[in-house]
């Protein structure tokens, strides 16, 4: 089932008239960047998520607050909705614009406003890249902690608005654990600060709730957010398995050892191979399953702890355990790792990353389901996963030319994500739902569930113009979606009209 | 759960409960949502029929290699705390069992964590799901059981510290930590001033620091790490040891400080704010980020001093205050209201609690 805007089953959008809309703007707010005309337009036509795309009515460029504001507040009047959008780096379609709608780009806020060492914090403006506020505060021996592999290019206004997360979250949680400040713009243009400089708030903890709402409740302009300090020292082990069985036993021995590692992370076979053959990393290619374990803190404590995983490791039946030497081989195991992504994309014209959790014992039944879909569909999946977490990234291996993979892979992907449903996980870890997953919703959601979060987004947003769409399917949508997947001879959503 | 203990304290009330709610919706009747009534001076009155939660109990499932315990509301936190410690796993929040009949559901409504919040994370970040009987009777899920889930809004966090008024939390999931493997205190004499400097100064190192407290004379600090990290801190750090039990005490507010007969404010401000200079005794916790404030000083000069510097008061003596929570800004509480109102259209789950308009 297509997942571009489909007003059938997504709603009717208010008709927006491009010439009218366009006049005010330039007469409300002169010093507005504006992009109108078609050339100007196409690379606005997707985010991360490539293979869908939608060319937007209009792209604004703010740079000021107040023009932003402004914006809102015209939009909001003349009924046309907005779609805001950081760097476009989103992998679920979230800043997937709307035919009638406005494209808000936040990318010219890039500033950072105050680095503050005593108090641990940073104070940024949305557009700010993540990997620039580490950088900003490294001279204070100072980080922030959330680390999505995009970080050298995504903005913290799109993390808060994604829940961004990283291979660091067991240990230094997601987005919304780094955060004590942002400000917004409602949807009327609004002004609200949601958290305070201290570390809580009076009132409900719409902190909470915004960060990973993906841009439907209101438009960040401002993040405030916590700052650590930089660990010691790092080393990572690698370690062989033979099965991934095995490897899955390892984590759990791991955690149940009492050591929580800075990173944990897990590749089969076809991920090794792959990485391998692109950066040298000194992988094992005969293994089934290859795991890395970092662990940070003070020297000491790190040292005591890469001890006690290696006797873990060796324990659990891993075929050879390594510990990098130095700097430039723990560098050399995590290339591999970051470049598990691009690695498969050399061994296959197209990939499909998938973002679902699970419960970690869960993992060789679900690695046993990948498999067997795959075998079904013919298309081969590379598994990479951040174990310490439950986070999968099944990529599945297509070609976009051939006619009708595009369609295959995305129906297997969606068999992957209803598996980690069904064992007790999620539909998306870290990438959000946006358009890619709107559809899994209705499966990890049932139709009250789904009411309550429409009604959450009529709180802050009744009329539904900002990116209306994403992240939470409507009924209908749902209805129709679920007609094709009939369970157990029940039909989910039996209330409804069906189309 | 497989002990014994364990399945005598399991119970489902559910059923009973969603139909004690529907009730209550058809006659429009406020409800008073209760655990252990253990923070009855937080807050305001409640004019409605209390909902008992303490029957609804039981550990539902924890995995200790999963990190996630997922437990009914009614469980008491001595009982939770008792499972893990038999893994050797803790609640990192350190939440106050107030004599031991606070409850995980209570515990979480209200947000309260203990002198381990700054380092490890609030009650709030320790929510990984939530079940909950909502404003139209319906009893659902959101969140989960695992670590990373942004499928959907984040209302199982919004639900911790709302105070039982959007919702009746029934169930909550919770990650876990190992508990570390060495933990001393130690106690340091110098005043207030230069603890909250040093405090500032150390809280840019990578110290092992997991409790940091100012008595009137001292600073008290807690390290818990691995033996390496703990000792080489209490090399460095020196003063004399001080006795674990005193972060006990100060979570359960059981110190001679909180016996003083003039009311108890919690003063919450950012981290490197310099002394009060409020009238009154002051108490410094989370590194200087939570002041107690025994004083007798007018509601409207707390709120005043204590907004400018970026922090927020609240009363913790029960009917001292007017509003005892900080008030919001206009805009604020009109969203408030409209969230109130899109998850508990009836007004029937604690109203009034935080404020006269939710």
């Amino acid at each position: 089932m297509n997942i571009l805007y489909d007003e059938r089953v997504d709603g009717e959008l208010p008709r927006a008239d491009k010439a009218i809309l366009l006049a005010e703007l330039r007469q409300r707010i002169p010093d507005l960047k504006l992009l109108h005309s078609a050339e100007d337009l196409r690379p606005y036509e997707c985010d991360g998520l490539s293979a869908y795309r939608t060319t937007p009515m209009l792209v604004a460029l703010p740079e000021r607050l107040e023009q932003v504001a402004t914006l809102l507040k015209v939009c909001h009047a003349q009924k046309i909705p907005v779609v805001p959008r950081g760097a476009g780096t989103g992998l679920s379609g979230g800043a997937l614009p709307l035919e009638q709608g406005v494209l808000l780009v936040m990318a010219k806020f890039n500033r950072i406003l105050e680095i503050n060492p005593q108090g641990r914090f940073a104070r940024v403006q949305p557009g700010v890249r993540n990997l620039a506020i580490s950088q900003a505060a490294a001279p204070h021996e100072l980080y922030y902690a959330p680390d999505p592999s995009s970080q050298i290019a995504c903005s913290i206004g799109g993390n808060v608005a994604e829940n961004a997360g990283g291979v660091h979250c067991l240990k230094y949680g997601l987005t919304v654990h780094n955060l004590l400040k942002v400000e917004i713009l409602t949807v009327e243009g609004e002004r609200l600060t949601l958290g305070s400089d201290a570390l809580d708030s009076p009132g409900f903890d719409l902190l909470a709730l915004f960060t990973g709402s993906e841009g439907m409740l209101g438009v960040v302009t401002e993040v405030t957010v916590k700052l650590l300090p930089k660990p010691q020292v790092a080393k990572v082990l690698l370690a062989a398995f033979d099965s991934v069985e095995k490897a899955g036993a390892a984590v759990a021995d791991i955690i149940a050892a009492g050591i929580v590692p800075g990173g944990l992370e897990m590749m089969d076979n076809l991920s090794i191979r792959a990485a391998e053959d692109f950066i040298h990393a000194g992988y094992p290619v005969d293994a089934e399953a290859i795991l890395l374990c970092e662990l940070d803190g003070v020297e000491a404590d790190v040292h005591d702890d890469c001890e006690r995983v290696r006797h873990v490791l060796e324990k659990a039946g891993a075929t050879e355990v390594r510990l990098a030497r130095d700097e430039v081989e723990r560098a050399k195991f995590w290339a591999g790792r970051k470049n598990a992504f691009p690695a498969v994309g050399r061994i296959s014209p197209d990939y499909y990353c998938m973002d679902g959790t699970i419960p970690k014992r869960q993992l060789p039944a679900v690695l046993r389901g990948i498999k067997d879909f795959s075998d079904e569909y013919g298309l081969r999946v590379a598994n990479v996963f951040h174990a310490g977490d439950g986070n999968m990234h099944p990529l599945i291996l297509f070609d976009a030319n051939a006619p009708g993979e595009l369609e295959r892979a995305e129906e297997l992907g969606a068999k992957i994500l209803e598996l980690c449903v069904a064992v007790g996980g999620s539909i998306t870890g870290e990438h959000g739902v946006g358009r890619e997953k709107i559809n899994s919703m209705c499966v990890q959601f049932n139709a009250d569930e789904l009411t309550v979060f429409h009604a959450v987004k009529a709180a802050f947003d009744p009329s539904g113009l900002l990116n209306p769409g994403k992240n939470i399917p409507t009924l209908h949508r749902c209805a129709e979606f679920g007609g094709m997947h009939v369970h157990a001879g029940k039909l989910p959503f039996p209330e409804l009209e069906r189309f | 759960m497989s002990t014994a203990s364990m399945i005598e304290r399991a119970d489902d009330s559910a059923a009973v409960l969603v139909e004690q709610v529907q009730d209550a919706l058809s006659q429009r009747r406020p409800l008073a949502i209760r655990g252990g009534d253990s923070k009855a001076f937080l807050g305001r009155m409640v004019d409605g029929e209390p909902l008992d939660m303490r029957a609804h109990i039981g550990i539902v499932s924890y995995d200790p290699t999963e990190l996630v315990v997922t437990a009914r509301a009614g469980t008491t936190l001595v009982d939770l705390v008792a499972a893990l410690d038999a893994h050797e796993q803790m609640l990192p929040f350190e939440p106050p069992r107030f004599d031991g009949v606070a409850t995980l559901g209570g515990s979480i409504a209200s947000g309260l964590s203990g002198p381990r919040r700054p380092w490890a994370g609030s009650a709030r970040d320790f929510v990984l799901g939530t079940r909950v009987i909502t404003g139209h009777g319906k009893h659902l899920r959101f969140g989960g059981e695992v670590m990373k889930n942004v499928a959907g809004y984040d209302l199982s966090r919004l639900m911790a510290g709302s105070f039982g008024c959007l919702g009746i939390i029934t169930e909550v999931s919770l990650k876990v930590l190992p508990k570390p493997r060495l933990c001393r205190s130690l106690r340091l004499e110098m005043p207030a001033d230069r603890a909250l400097l040093k405090l500032s100064e150390w809280g840019q190192q990578p110290l092992p620091i997991s409790g940091a407290c100012h008595d009137g004379s001292a600073l008290c600090l807690r390290l818990e790490g691995g033996e390496g990290s703990v000792l080489a801190a209490c090399d460095r750090l020196g003063g004399e040891p001080q006795q674990a039990s005193l972060w006990d005490d100060l979570r359960e507010q059981r110190l001679d400080f909180f016996r003083d007969p003039r009311p108890l404010w919690r003063l919450s401000v950012p981290l490197a704010t310099p002394s009060l200079a409020v009238p009154g005794e002051q108490f410094i916790d989370w590194g200087g980020a939570q002041r107690w404030l025994k004083s007798d000083m007018s509601e409207a000069d707390l709120r005043r001093i204590v907004t400018e510097v970026g922090g927020h008061a609240i009363c913790y003596t029960a009917g001292h205050a007017a509003s005892p929570f900080h008030p919001l800004p206009t805009g604020l509480m009109r969203y408030h209201r409209q969230l109130k109102a899109a998850l508990d259209p009836q007004g029937i789950f604690n109203p009034g609690r935080q404020y006269a308009e939710v």
